[in-house]
């Protein structure tokens, strides 16, 4: 006889079924949605498409330049969050919120004002590009807009997990010796490690996908500074939507990979952790 | 002497958070710090460490001046309340880590872990991070890592604090064996008096930042220095009486109030212990009636009401309990053996009295 159980936590059944639904509806269909379509095309016309040397310069373009983006951020990131954490300053709050401006800003006019500020005859590019740094229109100033728009992301994720860093961990590595920067790289690091990894994932998986402020500062050059969503835009607008297709399914494949790994990474760092 | 504050104040803005403290602490004695939380005691431990500076005053680790010293040089062992373990290293690197840092031999400082898991009851359990351990785990993994460098000074901030009662009643025994065995100057701060006089040689009570008395825990509890340490080491009844006609009055209870001129208001004090009782109502001075008992162990706590409404907490062991015939509502006699007038709180407290009446010795004797 099989006894009925009751969970304890009444309303499991509904609240589960809401998940499933609203997790299919907007994630699950359409990304099943796109796999279905590009099996209507052949496998030899899919790795034609997708491997085209216009689309492999573009995914090398979009990756690396996310990757470079989310690294900066990583670093800097790190060191604003603590700054922000550890230290009481005047303007702190204004600092504050002015993490989260690449957030709120719409994705256009973050183009718009950057490419203004790298070009040639922009408040920092007339300096910059007399000294051979082109910001805008090259593959640098895509660099750029994506460092920009990920920083919020290993800032915010960082914050909570400094502020709740005992204050005693650093102070009793004082005790046995230890002076600042043996403290900082033997015990605060590998502590905020996991946190950093984190910060560092979203922030390459906004880039990744980023557009709106990309297009404006990267000139769009093919071969050169076309990003890969950029170049799916284009596939629409010819009416190629089975290139578009095989572009977007190698996107979605690739970047589920990467945050796998970045989501194993993250594990490994946290071993030590409840 | 081990350590010696001079002098040492330290103001936290306006706050005096310790007032003009001095004291000193003999090479391998296990000395507590006690009294309320706030009460400064953390600061002191933390002044000596060099976590914090005092404002002005001067510290002294076996004869030298260490107020310039920083932390890293003073040679200290430090044991947080909180543990403050790295949860990035295991057990073993924990322990390591001080001696790592003062760039130990790899052999020296296996020999020297191993040395130390063995000594705090921790083997087997070196691979393992501080969420896999217990809180009395912690604790001796914390002990450990203070230990491991030989520091000078042991210093531990409310360390059984955050266990449970039945393992601080074990961790206290232990540290007194652990003290014993390893004669590390030793200086535990504690809000707890029964654990200050059970673990140390030596007590210093404070309160809102001043020293209130320094003594052995002997000495505190039968030559309280003040009100304060009166009630601070083991509870105590007090009560304000007036003077009248040379006798200090509170309800029905009457003390000698030596010369006191009439009217004047005097503070009596006196320890559960000196309440005796009789189920003979008729022995004693005052009647009263059994309101309360409390069972704690061996020892029981009764409340007494007199016949004013006066209620007097007594002490007794459970034997005596039974022999006297005692229940809750019995009607009793009382009288108080041996009292104290409280002077106001900074002055020296006068000697104990005893009181007018005295008992037949028989009775006195079984008390």
């Amino acid at each position: 006889m099989i006894a009925k159980r009751h969970n304890p936590l009444p309303g499991f059944g509904l609240t589960m079924g809401c998940t499933i639904l609203y997790l299919s509806v907007i994630v699950l269909i359409p990304i099943g949605g796109l796999f279905l379509r590009t099996l209507e095309m052949s496998w030899a016309d899919f790795w034609r498409l997708a491997t085209a040397d216009r689309a492999l310069a573009a995914y090398k373009l979009t990756f690396g330049a996310s990757l470079i983006g989310a690294s900066i951020n990583a670093v800097f990131g790190t060191i604003v969050a603590w700054v922000l954490v550890r230290y009481e300053f005047p303007g702190k709050r204004f600092f504050d919120a002015l993490v989260d401006f690449p957030f709120a800003l719409p994705t256009a006019v973050a183009g718009l004002t950057l490419s203004n500020l790298f070009a040639a005859n922009g408040w920092l590019g007339q300096f910059l590009v007399p000294m051979g740094i082109k910001g805008s229109f090259t593959p640098l100033g895509v660099v750029i807009a994506l460092t920009f728009i990920g920083l919020p992301f290993v800032v915010r994720t960082l914050q909570p997990v400094l502020e709740s860093f005992e204050r005693e961990v650093e102070e009793a590595a004082a005790t046995l010796g230890a002076g600042r920067l043996r403290t900082f790289f033997s015990i605060v690091a590998p502590t905020l490690l996991p946190a950093i990894i984190t910060g560092f994932a979203l922030a390459f998986a906004r880039a990744i996908g980023e557009y709106g402020s990309v297009i404006f500062i990267a000139g769009n050059k093919p071969y050169e500074s076309e990003i890969a969503p950029l170049l799916i835009v284009i596939r629409l607008e010819e009416y190629d939507y089975t290139a578009a297709m095989a572009l977007a399914v190698v996107l979605l494949v690739v970047s589920f990979l990467l945050l796998i790994t970045i989501n194993l990474l993250e594990r490994w760092a946290s071993r030590y952790q409840t | 002497m081990s350590i010696e504050l001079r002098n040492i104040t330290k103001q936290f803005g306006a706050v005096a958070a310790v007032n003009n403290v001095s004291f000193s602490v003999k090479e391998g004695e296990l000395m507590a710090l006690l009294g309320p939380s706030g009460g400064g005691k953390t600061t002191v431990l933390r002044m000596i460490a060099g976590l914090e500076e005092p404002t002005s005053g001067d510290i002294f680790i076996q004869g030298q001046r260490v107020n310039d010293l920083s932390v890293q040089q003073r040679n200290i062992g430090f044991v947080f309340q909180n543990y403050a373990l790295f949860k990035n290293m295991n057990v073993f690197k924990n322990i390591a880590f001080g001696l790592k840092i003062k760039k130990w031999k790899r052999r020296d400082i296996k020999a020297r872990v191993a040395e130390l898991v063995k000594l705090l009851g921790l083997e087997g359990l070196e691979k393992r991070y501080a969420h896999q351990l217990s809180g009395g785990q912690r604790q001796r993994v914390a002990i450990a890592r203070a230990l491991a460098p030989k520091p000078s000074v042991l210093l531990l901030d409310e360390p059984f604090g955050a266990v449970d009662a039945k393992i601080r009643q074990e961790l206290r025994e232990w540290l007194v064996t652990l003290h014993h065995e390893l004669s590390v100057t030793t200086i535990f701060v504690t809000h707890d008096q029964e654990e200050a006089m059970e673990v140390s040689n030596r007590i210093v009570i404070f309160s809102k930042g001043d020293l209130e008395q320094l003594g052995t825990p002997r000495e505190v509890y039968e030559q309280p220095a003040n009100e304060f340490v009166a009630r601070f080491v083991g509870v105590m009844n007090v009560l304000e009486a007036e003077v009248k006609d040379g006798v200090a009055r509170v309800g029905e209870l009457q003390f000698a109030a030596g010369d006191q001129p009439d009217g004047a208001r005097l503070r009596i004090g006196f320890r559960p212990y000196a309440v005796q009782v009789s189920p003979d109502v008729n022995l004693y001075p005052y009647r009263a009636v059994l309101i309360r008992t409390y069972f704690l162990g061996i020892m029981l706590r009764l409340e007494f009401e007199l016949g004013s409404g006066l209620v007097l907490r007594s002490r007794m062991t459970k034997e005596e309990y039974a022999q006297l015939g005692l229940e809750d509502g019995k009607a009793v006699s009382l009288q108080i053996r041996n009292y104290r007038v409280l002077a106001a709180e900074e002055s020296a407290l006068p000697p104990e009295r005893q009181s007018a009446y005295q008992p037949p010795p028989s009775i006195a004797e079984n008390i």
